[in-house]
């Protein structure tokens, strides 16, 4: 017994084991991948070189693959959970392959496969060329049918993949219909919605634009940033800037007069006296609102 | 020359390692590893019982299993990927329609 085999199997039955117990399906993926190597290397050990290369190329370079990719589109669900929704169906199918595995081995303890007669005979010629002559002769027919078999599976695969519209396809001319229609039937504003950090201090992408009344716009920022909680508020703003204005040594009121000029905006004279040089208003935005 | 029945002890071990992967996870994806996992199993025992024998048709044997299984896997996968976008769950519990 070659000394791969013990190393490599206490590997494979700890990450079989593996795949029974983590959480994670990238993870499960991942440890079969452990299995499949380790298995193509035992596949070498028993003079099958053949079937090593294939079950690398096959098993851990196709299958895997898919495996990972189909689980990248179908993402992290509840099913990853390892509650049991049946109740003792756990401990049954334990019991059950205990059984199954008791039977295994005892069958084989039963058994005695004599000696081994090595496949140096039949390898003598390649092995490649070994299994060549023999799938070309006796297996010929069954290997005429694997292609029918192939030419199925890829057929099945692109119909069960292949997603039929059941509605046409939304145009720009129709997209712009519903939004006039929404306005006429639910008063839904007629425009685009108002960039971030109109009339604010700070045009970034996390400052929401501020309304006439100087309250802030929540439709002005993306939702994923008010999920996430890193909006900024309009007060919290108008602090820092009067905090660098402080360290700059100027003085609010009267940088702020001398900026709302030079910006040339009179809409923001109700927000009060603080507004600083950096402010960016430009008239695309204006425009927008 | 050196005996295979570890070997063929190891693939059963794997084969019930799948068997109880199969009744007992419920991620559908995972449930197809543990079928994966459980045709290895068979393939290193048919590679084992062909050292044995002394003929290369267990080898055969092993290789058309392969093939079978990138087919089965391909249509298995594309079935958990319509399921999944039909129902928004890739749990095997969810699919029981049939059941009323």
């Amino acid at each position: 017994m070659s000394p791969a085999f013990y190393v490599l199997a206490p590997i494979m039955v700890i990450a079989a084991l593996g795949i029974l117990f983590v959480r994670k399906a990238v993870h499960a993926a991942l440890l079969l991948a452990v299995v499949m190597i380790s298995l193509a290397i035992l596949y070498a050990v028993l003079e099958a070189p053949f079937l090593f290369a294939v079950q690398i190329i096959v098993y851990t370079g196709a299958i895997l693959m898919l495996f990972l990719f189909v689980l990248m589109l179908v993402g992290v669900d509840a099913s990853d959970s390892t509650v049991e929704t049946i109740r003792g169906q756990r401990v049954l199918a334990v019991i059950a392959g205990l059984v199954l595995g008791v039977l295994l081995l005892l069958g084989l303890s039963q058994i005695a496969l004599g000696t081994v007669v090595g496949l140096e005979e039949a390898n003598s010629g390649g092995n490649i060329q070994g299994l060549a002559n023999i799938l070309f002769s006796r297996y010929v027919f069954a290997f005429e049918v694997t292609s029918a078999l192939l030419i199925t599976a890829a057929m099945g695969a692109m119909v069960l993949a292949h997603r039929e519209r059941l509605t046409p396809k939304a145009t720009q001319a129709s997209l712009a219909a519903q939004r006039v229609r929404d306005y006429a039937e639910k008063g839904e504003h007629l425009g685009p919605l108002p960039a971030p950090g109109v009339f604010a201090r700070h045009n970034a992408v996390d400052t929401p634009a501020l309304l006439p009344d100087g309250t802030a716009s929540a439709l002005s920022v993306s939702r994923v940033l008010a999920a996430r909680g890193t909006v900024r508020s309009a007060p919290a703003l108008a602090d820092d800037i009067e905090e660098v204005q402080r360290s700059l040594g100027g003085v609010p009121g009267g940088a702020g007069s001398a900026a709302d000029t030079s910006a040339g905006s009179g809409h923001n004279t109700e927000r009060g006296t603080g507004v600083p040089p950096s402010q960016v208003d430009d008239p695309s935005e204006e425009g927008d609102r | 020359m050196d005996d295979v029945t570890p070997y063929i002890i190891l693939s059963s071990i794997l084969f019930t390692i799948g068997c109880v992967g199969v009744l007992t996870r419920r991620n559908a994806i995972v449930v197809f590893m543990c079928v994966e996992l459980m045709l290895n199993a068979c393939n290193l025992a048919l590679v084992a019982f062909a050292k044995q024998h002394g003929n290369l048709d267990g080898q055969v044997a092993a290789f058309f299993v392969m093939v079978v299984a990138a087919a089965e896997v391909v249509v298995g996968l594309a079935i958990i990927m319509t399921i999944f976008r039909t129902r928004r769950s890739a749990s095997v519990d969810d699919a029981s329609l049939l059941k009323y």
